[in-house]
């Protein structure tokens, strides 16, 4: 417990620390707002009326429902491949220490450390050099590849937290390495794993960057909803895919910070 | 139980028996050579992240030097320097030089705003309220990025509520003294770089605000205390005593913030001029263009300013930071 504990901010820094949340939280309440928003043609402020119809409109648009459904496939996909890559991966290195354990760190979150539109342009080129054409399975490559940090990253800090001792103890009880996996191991870093999971789901699920690079033709919600922003076609529609979205985005993030929040690393400190 | 499992009892009683069949082979065989767990375990994400990304990173670094048949349009796969020639063509050297010196001001304009919310949420939020920080940094960090740009189209275009709330406190007039401005202004704040680098400092904030805090959930508070029992004003402390000790924090984030604008394409597209950034310059290159050997090339620009970037930074130990 330190001494500081109950001693009170300078008013300049309450108001300077509250000024910077506002300014990262009242744009996407505007959001909200304008999903329900009469107005067709312009961002105008304030809105001149409120209506839910174009929730119905959006419903009834097949490209909304064709570009959500393909970014929940990838997601869906790519999420499946990194839980498994990053688990063995988070394994390796937290369990053992051998040459070369700093460097595969290194590989692992190479994708996200440099600018999204490297490992695009990257990946635009090898498909291009080997003459791969873009399909449904392009995306996911780029996809999984940089996901991958993000459950890696989970999982290594709850490695950390669990003891070495657990899995020698069911070994001398006599399981093998196949139950100690499935009764210690798994059980211990299950939530990590969920957390993480939810956090690369969102990561893709977002992506728009790399995407644009992999996707050729085809289009995930992100990619339409740049298409909009660029070319307007019927803005009250994009407003409520947009508020959709963010709703998509947040819930993952919230239920993996209730899931890790007792650890000393809580989920999602890295995007 | 199999056969062998029992004949294994037989022969070697004082020994612990294999659970038999493949997988009690398999198990054995990692228990008693840890090394092959290991290579197993290692080898698919190592397989995959080699393969797909380092060699996408070759395959990138490899169309860079090669270059584009400017009559067929056709990728000419020779050995050439001359796409790097292109390269430093006026045209693209300003290109370069604006985006280093809007990537440059996004990190100075995001250090700044981040270091309050940063050492607030350190040294004075405790219990429900630091949680509340915490979410309060990582919902804006994690929401779509593409709806965060949206929601600033819809703050900075002219009819918005900007303006709208300019107007109410009859300050339309410094926006306009501000648009009238030559580089800065524009027609509308959407269209401007004024525009650009808001969104910019909005959307990579929180990844300056967490490795700031990391540094400063460090610093004692009792160092802050014995500052001023010294007789130090709190301007006195902050730039002897905490500046220096988040700087590698602040390093650390500006890693983030600097790297992230040098590679974007998104933003300068939608809320901007048409004065083009290096990520634009990639994008049109690589798709209208068809030209992927000079996008590749000016790929390489940010990866190599990146690559001096860091090396400083490990210098000041931001890595320890992170």
């Amino acid at each position: 417990m330190r001494s500081d504990g109950s001693q009170s901010a300078p008013i300049g820094l309450k108001i300077a620390a509250a000024c910077g949340l506002l300014f990262l939280h009242l744009p996407i309440l505007l959001i909200f707002v304008y999903a329900f928003t009469t107005e067709e043609k312009s961002f105008v402020w304030p809105p001149p009326g409120l209506t839910t119809q174009w929730f119905a409109v959006t419903w009834n648009r097949p490209d909304v429902w064709q570009a959500l459904s393909l970014s929940v496939r990838v997601a869906a996909i790519s999420t499946a491949i990194a839980l498994i890559l990053g688990t063995l991966c988070s394994a390796a290195v937290s369990r053992t220490r051998f040459f070369g354990r700093e460097t595969i760190s290194l590989l692992v979150i190479l994708p996200i450390a440099l600018p999204g539109i490297i490992t695009g342009i990257a990946l635009r080129s090898a498909f291009s050099l080997a003459d791969i054409p873009f399909s449904f399975w392009t995306i996911v490559l780029g996809h999984a590849t940089f996901c991958v940090v993000v459950v890696y990253n989970n999982a290594v800090a709850r490695f950390r937290r669990t003891s070495g001792s657990m899995i020698e103890a069911s070994m001398d009880l006599g399981a093998d390495g196949f139950q100690t996996f499935r009764h210690v191991v798994l059980p211990n870093i299950a939530t990590a794993l969920l957390a993480g999971g939810m956090l690369a789901f969102a990561l893709s699920f977002d992506e728009v960057i790399v995407t644009t690079f992999t996707a050729g033709q085809q289009q995930t919600l992100p990619i339409w909803m740049l298409e909009e922003l660029i070319r307007p076609r019927q803005r009250p529609v994009t407003n409520v895919v947009a508020m959709v979205v963010m709703l998509v985005t947040l819930l993952p993030i919230l239920a993996a910070y209730y899931l890790t929040r007792d650890g000393d690393q809580i989920a999602g400190s890295g995007k | 139980m199999s056969l062998d499992a029992a004949m294994m009892r037989a022969t070697a009683p004082a020994i612990l028996p294999g659970s038999g069949g493949l997988r009690g082979a398999l198990s054995d065989l990692f228990w008693r050579k840890p090394k092959v767990l290991l290579l197993l375990m290692l080898l698919p994400p190592v397989l995959w992240l080699g393969i797909v990304y380092i060699g996408s990173l070759f395959a990138l670094l490899a169309q860079s030097f090669f270059s584009i048949d400017e009559f067929s349009g056709l990728i000419n796969r020779e050995f050439t320097l001359k796409t790097y020639g292109d390269l430093f063509q006026a045209a693209n050297l300003d290109i370069i030089l604006r985006t280093v010196t809007m990537a440059a001001l996004v990190t100075l304009a995001s250090a700044v705003i981040a270091f309050p919310i940063a050492y607030y949420a350190a040294r004075y939020a405790r219990g429900r309220w630091k949680a509340l920080f915490y979410l309060g940094i990582m919902l804006p960090l994690w929401s779509s990025y593409l709806v965060k740009i949206y929601a600033w189209k819809l703050i900075l275009a002219k009819e918005g509520i900007l303006t709208w709330l300019l107007a109410k406190l009859h300050l339309l007039w410094v926006l306009d003294a501000w648009l009238s401005l030559p580089i800065v202004g524009g027609n509308s704040l959407s269209v401007s770089f004024t525009g650009t680098f808001i969104v910019f400092v909005y959307v990579w904030l929180p990844f300056m605000i967490l490795p700031v805090q990391a540094a400063l959930e460090r610093v004692p508070g009792n160092l802050v205390e014995a500052s001023s029992d010294l007789g130090a004003s709190p301007g006195q402390t902050f730039r002897n005593v905490l500046f220096p000790l988040a700087l590698p924090g602040i390093v650390a984030g500006s890693i983030f913030t600097f790297s992230l604008t040098l590679g974007d394409y998104i933003i300068p597209q939608i809320i901007g001029t048409s004065r083009l950034f290096i990520g634009q310059a990639v994008y049109s290159q690589q798709g209208t263009a068809g030209n992927i050997p000079l996008a590749a090339a000016f790929t390489v620009v940010p990866i190599v300013i990146m690559g001096f970037y860091l090396w400083g930074a490990k210098r000041m130990g931001a890595f320890d930071a992170l």
